[in-house]
């Protein structure tokens, strides 16, 4: 079609990590697509009839692709439904969320993912990906049909939060699911080790009376894997690295060109096991925080690009699973609104340059997944934001828009937010 | 009496395809031939065996490999001898190698074994004075189904060299597709194997094969279309995740047929699981389906293996 309206974004901070592009400028939209981009679309220079909106300076970036979260719908609607989950995405920049197989029945059979790809369509403001189960029923024992779930649009398969403990599964399962270009995405945690912990070995641990998890957990799943991926040739992603040795080892592998990749989530970079003084069970989470020095080396690898993803782990949990002594209290936390801002901290402390610390939530998961999203691409879905980096604010976990209010950073105080997203051309959040 | 009588053969077993060369395929194959004619004549018995004594020793269930033995011997006139393990010794605890000792002691001539480990028949053959004929041995090598392949498609196709020959389904755990690999090497033609990356070999292409994981690219233009069973015990969940996975990916339907040249021959070593790796629209139609004259030259082939193996002098 080459008539309908067009809208035009001007004086803009054009953000565009795939190319590399951090100029003034603007950005075209006509039919839910991008028309134009650039430091060329200036207010002087519009087609005729354009409607005009004034960025005033802010950063206009592709939307945010979160390669990792927890829907909860089908089957957990009372944690989060795809539509507030939409919601929350919308607030935090995301404009295609990765949802992932957890729910009742779990995602492990063709049919299921046309269920919950219409439901999205229908209830979910942004976009949503599948990530299929690996097992049948996230059981570990036997794979699931990989082969029928890709043919069915899923773009990774995963147990999610559950490590795969045998190898000779795990060895089938990278041979198998290499033969559809399908990334496997792993909870590098050896569950041996992790069995029963609920946080990282260490001093902290050690003064709460804590059953704890050796750190040494992560790197050991991470060796064990990389060596079938090197037998297999398959695709492998971290979901969440968060110690020095994992990192080592990903290193290494990187160097020596097997396709892994990693990630790791806002709370990994942003927070340490301190956090969990006084039993803060809302921020519990599957890997445990860090101590400090793991979450330097975490800072590290985003810097030097070890970390290829930052996703935001959204998982919701009611507070009535939060609000009970520690060692019960059901992993993990909302992040899909605070991703972003909360990621913005390695931005102002100077830690990470902005197109770096974007490319970890655009255009490298986008690429995980196979997804053409992520990236100012003419003719491409107008999936973009609108962002100010300076924006102080402080997070009050109940105006968060996700159902489950549990997030680990209510009442701090962030810098940077995002003032407006589009999907598909269309406005779905405005501050 | 034929021109073939005088033919010495140069092994003095028949342990697997990998150790013959052409020569020795070809005087199996020209042999079987002249067998695979007179079978179909109403006076089928012969006795150039007579007086010789073959014992089946079969350590894994068999009907069609046994049978088909059987009736070799006997259409040639041996005095044939089925061992099954269910009422034999081994149950009580007898190795091998007492097996082989035992047997031997009762001269047999020529001893047929199928055994469940990769390697048995070469044991076997250390130990005892007469031929031995591997039926079957593990996942390593089926030398007599891959002979009577060889026989189906040159009477088919009129030769071996250059065809296109694609093995579908579970190579890791098949002797016919490394019995057929190694024949077909030998002989010429060009091999391809196809199947899901877990049962496939790590190392396959070594093989002298093309590799495929897709149906639509590895049956592209072939002449032969040689279908494995997928051994359905040991699959669901560990190598393939489903049945109906397997077959919508690898199992042989029209479509994926119509990939291939459109004379393209199908074989199957036997016995077939219908909707699991072949469709039984393409199993039974005899214009296309060698399937039946597959079992047919496996009487002849173990015609031919067995005289060779008996004759006076033989190596």
């Amino acid at each position: 079609m080459t008539t309908g309206p067009v809208h035009a974004l001007i004086n803009a901070r054009l953000l565009d990590p795939a190319t590399g592009t951090d100029t003034s400028g603007g950005l075209l939209i006509k039919n839910g697509t991008i028309l134009d981009w650039g430091s060329h679309i200036t207010a002087d220079a519009l087609p005729g009839g354009a409607s005009v909106e004034d960025c005033g300076g802010h950063c206009l970036a592709p939307g945010l692709v979160d390669a990792h979260a927890y829907l909860c719908e089908p089957g957990k609607e009372h944690r989060e439904t795809m539509a507030t989950a939409g919601l929350a995405a919308a607030a935090g920049g995301v404009t295609t969320i990765n949802a992932f197989a957890a729910t009742e029945p779990v995602i492990d059979d063709p049919a299921i993912v046309e269920m919950v790809m219409r439901r999205a369509k229908n209830t979910c403001a942004v976009n949503v990906c599948i990530t299929g189960a690996l097992t049948k029923g996230l059981q570990g024992e036997e794979m699931a049909e990989i082969g029928l779930l890709s043919e069915a649009g899923v773009v990774a398969v995963s147990d999610g939060q559950f490590a795969i403990e045998s190898i000779n599964l795990m060895r089938r399962a990278l041979a198998y699911a290499s033969m559809f270009d399908l990334p496997i995405i792993v909870h590098a945690e050896d569950p041996a080790l992790a069995a029963g912990g609920v946080i990282t070995g260490g001093r902290t641990a050690t003064f709460m009376g804590l059953k704890s998890i050796p750190s040494c957990a992560e790197a050991i799943l991470v060796e064990r894997d990389i060596r079938l991926v090197k037998m297999t040739g398959a695709r492998w992603h971290a979901a969440h690295l968060s110690t020095r040795d994992a990192l080592d080892t990903m290193r290494r592998a990187k160097n020596d060109g097997l396709k892994v990749t990693a990630g790791t989530a806002p709370h990994y970079h942003a927070l340490n096991d301190l956090e969990l003084g006084e039993y803060r069970t809302f921020a519990r989470v599957s890997p445990p925080l860090r101590e400090e020095e793991e979450r330097l080396a975490v800072i590290e690898a985003i810097k030097d690009g070890t970390i290829d993803v930052i996703s935001s782990q959204h998982l919701p949990q009611s507070a009535d699973s939060k609000r009970v002594p520690f060692a019960q209290a059901k992993p993990g936390v909302i992040g899909l609104e605070t991703m972003l801002p909360v990621s913005l901290r390695l931005y102002h402390n100077g830690d990470v340059d902005l197109l770096r610390l974007l490319h970890t939530m655009t255009v490298a998961p986008a690429d995980l997944l196979g997804l053409e999203a992520g990236r100012l691409k003419k003719g491409a879905d107008a999936d973009i934001i609108l962002f100010d980096t300076e924006r102080p604010w402080q997070v009050d976990g109940d105006l968060l828009k996700s159902k489950s209010k549990n997030t680990a950073f209510d009442g701090h105080l962030l810098q940077g937010r995002v003032l407006k997203t589009f999907v598909r051309g269309t406005p779905v959040f405005e501050l | 009496m034929t021109s073939t009588d005088s033919i010495r053969f140069a092994h003095r077993h028949l342990l697997d395809i990998a150790r013959l060369n052409a020569g020795d395929i070809n005087q199996i194959l020209t042999l079987a031939e002249h067998y695979a004619e007179q079978t179909r004549t109403p006076d089928k018995k012969q006795d150039l065996l007579r007086g010789k004594t073959q014992i089946n020793l079969f350590f894994e269930n068999s009907t069609r490999t046994r049978t088909s033995f059987e009736l070799a011997g006997m259409r040639l006139g041996a005095d044939v001898i089925n061992m099954s393990v269910g009422n034999s010794s081994v149950k009580k605890g007898e190795t091998l190698i007492d097996t082989a000792m035992t047997l031997n002691a009762m001269h047999p001539d020529v001893l047929v074994i199928r055994h469940g480990d990769s390697g048995a028949p070469h044991l076997l053959a250390q130990k005892v004075d007469c031929a031995v004929i591997n039926g079957g041995d593990g996942s390593h090598e089926h030398p007599t189904q891959a002979l009577l392949d060889a026989l189906t498609i040159k009477r088919r196709k009129g030769r071996l060299e250059g065809l296109i020959v694609a093995i579908c389904g579970d190579i890791q755990h098949s002797r016919v597709a490394r019995s057929n690999i190694a024949l077909l090497n030998i002989m010429g033609a060009r091999v391809r194997i196809v199947g899901p990356t877990t049962l496939i070999p790590s190392n396959a292409a070594k093989l002298g094969v093309e590799v495929y994981n897709k149906m639509s690219e590895g049956l592209k233009d072939a002449d032969i279309v040689m279908m494995l069973r997928l051994q359905t015990e040991r699959m669901q969940g560990s190598f393939v995740p489903s049945i109906r996975e397997y077959f919508h990916l690898f199992g042989l339907n029209a479509e994926k047929l119509s990939i291939a040249k459109p004379d393209a021959l199908i074989m199957h070593p036997g016995p077939m699981n219908r909707g699991v790796e072949i469709d039984s629209e393409i199993a039974d139609d005899l214009n296309i389906s060698a399937i039946s004259e597959q079992v047919e030259m496996g009487v002849a082939v173990r015609m031919a293996c067995l005289d060779l193996l008996t004759r006076e002098g033989a190596s």
